[in-house]
């Protein structure tokens, strides 16, 4: 089996340090996910849509979180209806609403607290990298640059580029 | 984003800013996507340093600010004090106004005079200020004195507040929004909306509405009246309108801004003979000074004087390569214009201390020797005229003529001297009604498209349109300003433009002039003995940016005219506020808010309304 992030195949990357606690890719994921797909439409909606990705602030830091679409995904393991299920060629973890009891095992086996609840609903809803868009709302959102879509190689690359950028430097 | 502008002028110039490298609002604008959630619903609070606050819009996160501050309360009080803002703006240019008619009758102002006796004696008599025995000079200090007065306050209410109808005074007193003073509400909807102090957000509203009465009865109308009195009352005039209005062999001086006080004395020094001679001597035949947005409409109402355009064109001047001069005063003066200037030749001149600007040379104009500085500025462009890189110069060809000038007095004279004619047109249907298209350009709108289509919609449907500011300049560009134009208006509307011989849509000025569409509507309503909030007449902002609209929005529909609004007011993040502006309104003040983005769709609306009214005063 193919290992997730193979060539070409981006992910969400988080810069901390570009982080100014703003919460636009929050927003942004909740519209991405509503009905009519525009922040006019959805704040109307009845249903009112929920955000899959969290700002979370310790001391000075603030820090967006979301599902990191795990290689041995927890959610995916304890699922009993198969609900929760990786997409081997996106290398996703995806939720189908369809199948899930609501029951909350995901919830409990996540070591990241991403999973949400659709409490009209009854069940529970996760980040899907927005499938149908170029770039995920909450990237293309984030005014700083702190979100970044990324090959993960390129994403190495980056660091290992500034890395070499600060020894020639010094 | 569709199309940037449907004006070819500003979009040839587009293209060539695009060759250029030179950004734009358009690209700023942009670069701005995705703008911030919390901002465009209003549910952000940044009034104290326990904050910044914001209410998650969804649901899932907080509901409160740390104060305790709801939805509700953040968003009224945003709204407040976009309010407060636009009023002071119209208020603080009335102050100016009146300041410079009180130095001109002590004789302290260099080639200002009273050029509208006949004004200041009605004005006079309006204040019950005496005119017997006295010279013009005389009066005049005293009334600017009064007006000055109004300010700070006094005496119960403002005075123009009577020249509104009784019963919508009455409504006034009801809700408990008569303005009381000019500067006083505005200083009040700051005092309410510091930290812990109103959080009812229908407490907030209607002091909204009181704070943009007291501008659009209070200090939007001593900025018309005493324009007026100053420079004289408009009357229908001719002139040419876009940026073909530049000329390639004359020294280009466009005034941008809001204000008549400094750029009647610069329409006045380019005219002085050494100047001229001057520009001769530079290699240019004459000098050309142009309008750009309410600047413009202040000229062009009194003078016909060439209006370069509107409010998104402001920029593409410069990119023509062809302007020497742009001579900014106060508002809506993009600070991106220095920079744009710094690829060209374009000296930006600054002059009021109020508005200063990176990168410009700053003239300040001073009233008590006006002149002076009129000519020492319009020498800076003539001296400029020669570092004109020929390579660069790019003059669109769109030049349209307009008519404009409709004053309200200007309007009773086209009708033989009193308002029946009018009211007869409206009684029988030729006229289905009356509405303002007021406001500025937005680029979250096509340049131009909201204006233009709404006002066609209109006119077709038999609605005399009147307009002001922006919105207007995008109608002299597109020809809709001249009496031809009736030709594009329904069988109705069409025969009375051509026995009045005016056009179907009425340029009344800049932005303070909305007061003379006010000063209208309580006419109307006066003379048919109902409230403003019964008569077939609606307001519509269709491509609105400024705080400035906001305020004309609020004391449009605080006087009981329906407005709609083409952009969306950040307001969406809390049901209540749009419930209360939307529906809740109609039972206080007879009169709400609709936000359409379509003009098409607005157009429908309006015209619904219409209909609703005409049928209620039993006409048709």
């Amino acid at each position: 089996m193919e290992l997730k992030g193979g060539a070409g195949v981006k992910e969400v990357f988080i810069d901390i340090s570009r982080c100014v606690g703003c919460k636009s890719c929050e927003i942004a994921c909740a519209v991405a996910h509503s009905e009519s797909r525009s922040l006019f439409g959805a704040i109307a909606e009845k249903v009112p849509p929920r955000k899959r990705i969290f700002v979370h602030a310790v001391d000075s830091s603030k820090v967006p979180i979301n599902c990191r679409h795990c290689e041995e995904a927890r959610c995916v393991a304890v699922c009993p209806t198969g609900a929760m299920f990786r997409d081997e060629q996106s290398g996703t973890i995806l939720h189908d609403p369809e199948r899930c009891l609501g029951c909350g095992f995901c919830e409990i086996a996540c070591p990241f607290g991403v999973i949400t609840r659709l409490p009209e609903r009854k069940i529970v809803a996760k980040c899907d990298r927005c499938p149908d868009r170029q770039v995920p709302a909450c990237v293309e959102a984030c005014p700083t640059n702190a979100l970044l879509y990324l090959t993960p190689q390129d994403a190495q690359k980056v660091k290992r580029q500034r890395v070499v950028a600060q020894f020639v430097a010094s | 984003m569709a199309e940037r502008s449907i004006d070819r002028a500003a979009l040839f110039l587009l293209k060539k800013a695009a060759r250029e490298g030179v950004e734009t609002a358009w690209d700023r604008f942009e670069k701005q996507q995705p703008q911030c959630g919390f901002g465009q619903l209003g549910i952000c609070c940044r009034n104290c340093n326990m904050g910044p606050c914001r209410i998650d819009p969804f649901g899932d996160g907080p509901q409160e600010g740390v104060c305790g501050a709801t939805a509700d309360t953040i968003a009224a009080r945003n709204l407040l004090r976009m309010i407060a803002a636009g009023a002071a703006a119209h208020s603080d240019h009335g102050r100016d106004i009146i300041t410079t008619v009180y130095a001109a009758a002590c004789g302290e102002a260099q080639g200002y005079e009273i050029k509208d006796e006949e004004k200041l004696r009605a004005l006079a008599s309006e204040y019950g200020i005496s005119w017997e025995g006295r010279s013009k000079e005389e009066v005049a200090r005293e009334l600017a004195r009064a007006v000055m007065e109004e300010f700070g306050m006094v005496k119960g209410s403002v005075q123009f507040v009577k020249r509104a109808p009784e019963k919508r005074r009455a409504v006034w007193e009801k809700a408990g929004v008569l303005p009381r003073g000019i500067d006083r509400e505005i200083v009040e909807s700051m005092h309410r909306t510091h930290m812990g102090v109103d959080n009812d957000y229908v407490n907030l509203v209607l002091h909204g509405v009181r704070t943009s009465l007291s501008d659009g009865w209070g200090g939007s109308m001593v900025a018309t009246e005493f324009s007026d009195v100053l420079f004289g009352t408009p009357q229908p005039v001719r002139g040419k309108s876009n940026l073909g209005v530049l000329k390639e062999d004359q020294v280009n001086i466009v005034l941008h801004g809001h204000e008549p006080t400094l750029s009647e004395m610069i329409a006045l020094a380019a005219k002085d003979e050494e100047l001229l001679a001057l520009a001769r001597e530079k290699g240019a035949t004459g000098i050309n000074v142009c309008g750009m947005c309410c600047t413009g409409n202040e000229l062009l109402m009194r003078h016909g004087i060439p209006v370069a355009g509107n409010f998104l064109q402001q920029e593409l001047a410069v990119i023509t390569g062809a302007v020497e001069a742009m001579v900014v005063d106060i508002q809506c003066i993009m600070p991106a214009l220095t920079k744009v200037a710094q690829c060209y030749h374009t000296k930006i001149i600054s002059t009021s201390p109020k508005a200063r600007f990176a990168d410009a040379l700053h003239i300040q104009f001073e009233e008590h020797n006006a002149l002076e500085i009129a000519k020492k500025i319009v020498r800076v462009a003539v001296e400029n005229f020669p570092n004109r890189k020929p390579s660069l110069v790019q003059i669109p060809e769109e030049e349209v003529e307009y008519v404009a000038g409709f004053s309200v007095e200007a309007i009773l004279k086209a009708l033989g001297g009193s308002l029946d004619p009018l009211l007869d047109a409206i009684k029988t249907g030729k006229i289905k009604g009356i509405v303002g298209i007021v406001g500025c350009n937005n680029p979250k709108h096509t340049h131009d498209h909201g204006h233009l289509n709404l006002t066609r919609e209109l006119i077709k449907n038999d609605v005399l349109v009147v307009e002001t500011g922006c919105a207007a300049i995008a109608c002299a560009k597109a020809g809709l300003l001249l009496p031809e134009a009736a030709a594009e208006a329904g069988p109705g509307l069409r025969a009375v433009c051509e026995s009045l011989e005016i056009p179907p849509v009425l340029h009344m000025g800049s932005c303070v002039d909305i007061s003379r569409i006010l000063v209208v509507a309580a006419a109307v309503a006066n003379a048919l003995g109902v409230d403003i909030s019964d008569l077939p007449v609606a307001g519509a902002a269709p491509e609105w940016m400024s705080e400035k609209a906001v305020s004309i929005g609020t004391y449009v529909v605080g006087s009981g005219i329906f407005t709609v609004l083409g952009t969306v007011p950040p307001i969406l993040g809390s049901k209540n506020l749009v419930e209360l502006l939307t529906k809740g309104a109609q039972e206080v003040l007879g009169a709400v808010f609709a936000v359409e983005e379509d003009p098409f769709k607005a157009a429908i609306l309006i015209l619904d309304h219409l209909t609703a009214k005409r049928k209620a005063l039993g006409l048709d």
